[in-house]
């Protein structure tokens, strides 16, 4: 496994070969170059590099954390922390039958309010459209916003969700992950909060640290102990 | 710069140099990626007695909305000089110079930069430039490079950048001030060392055709030398290493 990851920069060759190029990689002749700088991985046919750094460039299906900034009659307008505003039409929230003039949007969402939403459709030409008619989606009420580096996110959920879910059990807080790097995290007692949120932030600091996972573990551990 | 020696010799029979330096020796280069807290990405390089910071914000918002472009994103550079960089008070007025000099990076640095990835968007570099002596467009553009790749901007490759002059009929590396103002020629240089193309290339002076080959070669070497410099400080800031 350790000659197929390395630490990589712009410019640098990752591979020569078949291999497909996915994230963060281009083909130039036969060779393989890192587009940013990051942890190449090479699999059977394909290569990708995990960027250590960067705005949040929206993928559909992302689950993600937006702030609603405006609407107009017809839609909200959601900061996804990313170069391109979140797009949520009013059809997606009041259904079909919805008309400009009878329903208010201001009625369901307001400009400040937090919203899960999934990235519906993307593509280079128009802003990205959301939507929040799923389960899980929709108006976030009650939690804390924490805001982490996106490029930190895979970190933060660990494999197969290993870290995040550590946090939850230590915890008992509820943790979403918006893959645009901002999370909500609430909790019945305000220990297991502010726990929860001291973990988070402790994550975004040293996401390249090795044993990553068992500092987060002692810290959670210390924590109960004194209580 | 006042009060130096107006009959100083730049090269002397020794081959070495007004300050020291040897024919294809550059002069001492310090990079650090990262240092400022509220750019996307930001870089600082002393090269020689030249201090440069700059910092990178973006993909953006284009402001104003007219300039942007559907279908690429949009690179915007300012190359600026502190009032105090210089022995004698400079306007901090965009001058002219300043102005040419901000297209000359922002171009060097656009075959590099991948911003079809960004449509309507921008990416902005701000570069100070806190001492100068000469060589500071290439000084500016190596740490512009660095902190555009810091702020995770997609990039084909780096963008190395050092320039190469002709003083006392002798090929060198790394104009500095003195030998700017005084020698025979100052050739600017920018180059992709991994895909070994050429993005910035001036020349102020007269060479003859050996010479000027003489002179890229020598310039593509140096930025060889730079490049390693670059990816030592995108090393240290990410990968930490062996330390951490």
């Amino acid at each position: 496994m350790d000659n197929r990851r390395k630490y990589v920069i712009p410019g640098d060759l990752v591979t020569t070969g078949p291999f497909r190029p996915e994230q963060n990689v281009v083909l130039e002749g036969d060779k393989i170059i890192s587009t940013t700088i990051g942890i190449s991985e090479i699999y059977d046919d394909s290569v990708r590099v995990i960027p250590l750094t960067g705005k949040y460039i929206p993928k559909i299906n992302d689950l993600v954390i937006g702030k609603v900034i405006s609407h107009t009659s017809l839609s909200w307008e959601l900061d996804i922390n990313s170069c391109y505003v979140g797009f949520l039409p009013a059809q997606d929230v009041f259904g079909r039958d919805f008309s400009a003039h009878a329903d208010e949007l201001s009625s369901k969402l307001k400009s400040g309010d937090l919203v899960a939403a999934r990235i519906a459709n993307f593509d280079r030409t128009r802003d990205p459209l959301v939507t929040i008619s799923d389960r899980d989606l929709g108006k976030i009420d009650s939690g804390d916003l924490v805001k982490i580096s996106p490029s930190k996110v895979p970190r933060l959920i660990g494999k197969r969700g290993s870290m995040i879910q550590m946090i939850e059990m230590a915890t008992n807080a509820a943790v979403t992950i918006g893959q645009n790097g901002w999370v909500v995290v609430s909790c019945e007692t305000p220990e297991g909060l502010l726990k929860a949120k001291k973990a988070i932030e402790m994550i975004n600091e040293k996401a390249h640290v090795a044993n990553l996972t068992d500092q987060v573990k002692e810290m959670l551990e210390i924590k109960e102990d004194e209580s | 710069m006042g009060g130096r020696d107006a009959t100083m010799v730049l090269l002397d029979e020794n081959g070495v140099r007004c300050d020291g330096r040897k024919v294809d020796e550059t002069r001492r280069i310090m990079i650090k990626a990262g240092g400022l807290k509220n750019a996307d990405g930001s870089a600082y390089i002393e090269f020689g007695d030249n201090k440069i910071l700059v910092g990178v914000f973006g993909p953006r918002d284009v402001h104003p909305k007219h300039m942007s472009n559907t279908d690429t994103g949009i690179l915007r550079v300012r190359y600026h000089m502190e009032p105090f960089s210089v022995g004698e008070r400079k306007n901090p007025a965009p001058s002219r110079r300043e102005i040419e000099i901000s297209k000359v990076i922002k171009e060097a640095l656009e075959p590099a930069v991948m911003l079809e990835k960004f449509p309507r968007t921008a990416v902005d570099v701000f570069i100070e430039v806190l001492q100068a002596d000469g060589g500071t467009r290439c000084a500016a553009l190596s740490a512009a490079s660095v902190a555009l790749a810091d702020a995770g901007i997609p990039m084909r490759d780096m963008v190395a950048a050092v320039a190469a002059g002709k003083v006392a009929d002798t090929v060198i590396l790394d104009v500095n001030n003195e030998e700017d103002q005084a020698g025979q020629a100052d050739m600017p240089i920018g180059y992709m060392p991994n895909l070994e193309k050429i993005t910035l290339l001036q020349l102020d002076g007269v060479l003859t055709p050996e010479e000027y080959k003489k002179c890229v070669d020598v310039g593509v070497k140096g930025c060889k030398i730079v490049y390693d410099l670059q990816k030592k400080a995108l090393n240290d800031k990410y990968f930490g290493n062996g330390g951490d």
